[in-house]
């Protein structure tokens, strides 16, 4: 089959591998339909998240159709023929994390779990196409994939709802949506929310969802901020003002917002002395992430108000203001998405109308295409948000 | 015996008596390998991964220098999904051990509550000792000793403890080795020459996700791209790669998975 492989830094290739095949009974196996490039396949993309391999195929958000299943795969719950859009993380059903709802947690779906334990103390769940310390699994980026305890995340789809409109229900839509409940809005509250990507753009509209009064969306890209105003937010460039803190003080009367959300994660971009040192200890490993962000959500956000982070960040972190944080008295809440708590709700919400995901894409591509859309998609060319691929027609250069 | 994390004690009689160069160089191998590994994992490029393997290499080939000669004991437990009463049955039942015991290849009823161990040694030799069950008591304590004449002495312990608010049963591991002395204590001890806590803690893992999951979690036997040679060298040192190779549930059970 075709998937695509991380061969090195910048280096994406579109290999013939071989078809993955049941390894565990619980195994199914996936003929894929639509798959995406997410933001945080950039973080790989550009080396910052430890421990991949050259040869690991890519690729967390898919759909499609059960092809195979194994003999203990519980035939009530998924059967061959069902399409199913997978979630990205990979959960037991049946460990501590799992019964408490806490699926990015599972206990026994990562069997690299002891490098992860290493740079975490207790290792996440599998996971997806992302890094051996996350797992090690084959990713969707691909035209099959092996989707293990494939009874417990996949969410079947009936036919005659197109791919576009659910696919996100993968990753980002849930993500956003996470991202807004974490910031535990009440009613007349403003959410400020950095980075208007994918995960930015679903967490607006969740916010909404959740009865925030305003949002406030921040970012540097014209064609994100129509989309963020689109989507009913006020927008902040970046760019534009001397100081986002500054902006967002005199946007909300000098109390600042009642919870502020980074949708940005560990490659902040910025400007000023701080960042330059951020990309320096990056660059030369001191430093694997670029707090940017999470500074200012702690700076911007009101006494007692919340911190969300969906943004991922990877390891470890210098200049974090615990102090504003402490003495502010603030929460702060993040995680990789608990998926299977509000894939359904969600699902729902998409057959009823209420929204419907496919705006944030912008292109759709054969799968051959993948390696130069990293690139688009990393530099925010051609108004690229969202890069939906199309595993099985041919196609290089359009 | 009670311990909320993994120990490992050596019993520190005789490392006083090895050359002073063979000690020095050993733990500046575990030292150096050891920050490798954490400079691996933290490193940016491709090659992370493959570095902390290597660092890891290094560290373990520090601990397989080890002389095993004089007996440790090890130590881990874990939370399991379940009550006391199913950890205890599975737990009974010795014959099953290889399925989350990577480095057993066989456990056989002799009777009488003895039974034959057979593990995977260096160079696929097989390493075997007869074991005698001590103590049991219902869904409490399992205790089990090495007969006399037995090629290596290993000693369990194994006791499930209730949890509260449902969370299930604890399960503490212990275990005492003594391997024999001469040529074959060397080429026995490689096969603990892995940090025997890390081993113990992997095989409860196995046992935890069995009870809870009805499988363990692998990636073992699926796709991938072209890997550099490098890595493939390094997958090598990796101080989680199976012993032995599993069997594939792919040739195993053609005839019980559904094919579209
Ligand atoms: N928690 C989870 O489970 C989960 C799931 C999916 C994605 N994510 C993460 O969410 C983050 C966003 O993902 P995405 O797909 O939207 O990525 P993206 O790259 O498309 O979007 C990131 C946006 O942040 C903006 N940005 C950069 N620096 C900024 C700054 N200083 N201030 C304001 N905006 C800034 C960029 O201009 C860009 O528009 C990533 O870190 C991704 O890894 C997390
Ligand atoms: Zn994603
Ligand atoms: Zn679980």
């Amino acid at each position: 089959m075709k998937a695509v492989c991380w061969l090195g830094i910048e280096k994406m290739s579109v290999e013939t591998v071989p078809d993955p095949e049941i390894i565990n009974p619980r195994d199914a196996i996936v003929r894929i339909t639509s798959t995406a490039i997410c933001g945080s396949d950039l973080h790989l993309y550009n080396g910052y998240v430890p421990t991949m391999e050259q040869g690991d195929i890519m690729g967390h958000e898919f759909m499609g159709e059960v092809v195979e299943v194994g003999p203990g795969v519980n035939k009530e719950k998924l059967k061959i023929g069902d399409r199913v859009v997978v979630p990205f993380t990979i959960a037991c059903g049946n460990c501590f994390f799992c019964k408490h709802q806490l699926w990015s947690c599972c206990d026994n779906s990562n069997p690299n779990y002891w490098i992860a334990e290493k740079m975490m103390g207790y290792s996440p769940s599998g996971l997806f196409g992302y890094t051996h310390m996350m797992g090690g699994y084959a990713g969707g980026q691909a035209q099959f994939a092996r989707v293990p305890f494939a009874d417990v995340g996949p969410l079947k789809i009936p036919s005659g709802i197109p791919d576009d409109k659910v696919l996100f229900l993968s990753d980002i839509f849930p993500t956003g949506y996470f991202g807004a409940l974490n910031c535990d809005i009440k009613p007349g509250d403003t959410v400020a929310i950095w980075g208007c990507g994918p995960v930015g753009q679903f967490a607006i509209r969740s916010a909404f969802m959740l009865g925030a009064e305003r949002v406030i969306a921040i970012d540097r890209f014209r064609y994100r901020l129509q989309q963020a105003e689109q989507g009913g937010a006020e927008t902040i460039n970046y760019e534009e003002v001397d100081s986002v803190l500054g902006t967002l003080k005199e946007m909300t009367s000098n109390i600042g917002p009642d919870s502020c959300m980074d949708a940005v994660g560990m490659e902040a971009h910025g400007k000023g002395l701080t960042y330059l040192l951020d990309k320096a200890k990056q660059a030369v490993k001191v430093e694997t992430d670029r707090p940017l962000v999470l500074r200012e959500c702690i700076q911007a956000c009101r006494k007692g108000g919340t911190v969300s982070v969906p943004g991922v960040y990877a390891g470890f972190d210098d200049m974090i203001p615990l102090g504003a944080f402490m003495n502010k008295g603030l929460t702060l809440k993040t995680g990789q998405t608990h998926m299977m708590r509000f894939m359904g709700d969600l699902f729902q919400r998409i057959q009823n109308d209420e929204i419907d995901p496919s705006f944030v894409i912008s292109h759709r591509v054969p799968i051959d295409r993948a390696p130069e859309m990293y690139k688009i998609f990393r530099d925010k060319q051609d108004r690229c948000t969202k890069v939906v691929l199309d595993p099985w027609t041919n196609g290089h250069a359009a | 015996m009670r311990s909320n994390s993994d120990s490992y004690s050596h019993n520190r009689r005789d490392s006083a008596s090895y050359p002073k160069s063979f000690v020095a160089g050993r733990w500046g191998a575990i030292v150096a390998g050891g920050a490798l590994a954490a400079f691996g994992l933290s490193r940016r490029s491709g090659g992370g991964l493959a570095l902390a393997i290597a660092g890891g290499g290094i560290a373990l080939a520090g601990a397989k220098a080890r002389p095993y000669l004089e007996p440790f004991s090890a130590h881990s437990s874990i939370l399991v999904n379940c009550s006391r009463e199913e950890a205890f049955q599975r737990w009974s039942k010795f014959e099953d051990f290889p399925r989350f015991m990577h480095h057993v290849e066989s456990v056989t009823n002799l009777g009488d509550g003895r039974y034959r161990w057979v593990a995977v040694g260096p160079a696929d030799t097989p390493v075997q000792w007869d074991a005698q069950v001590e103590t049991i008591r219902e869904n409490e304590l399992i205790e089990w000793h090495t007969l006399p004449n037995s090629q290596i002495t290993v000693n369990g312990r194994v006791e499930f403890t209730k949890e509260p608010d449902e969370r299930g049963t604890s399960i503490h591991v212990s275990i005492e080795f003594a391997p024999p002395a001469g040529p074959l204590g060397y080429s026995v001890a490689s096969l603990f020459g892995k940090d025997p806590s890390f081993l113990i803690r992997q095989d409860l893992r196995r046992f935890k996700a069995l009870l809870e999951a009805g499988e363990v979690p692998t990636t073992e036997g699926q796709p991938h791209g072209p890997r550099s040679a490098a890595i493939a060298a390094l997958r090598f040192v990796n101080p989680d790669r199976p012993p032995r190779k599993e069997p594939r549930l792919s040739e195993n059970l053609e005839s019980q998975r559904g094919i579209a």
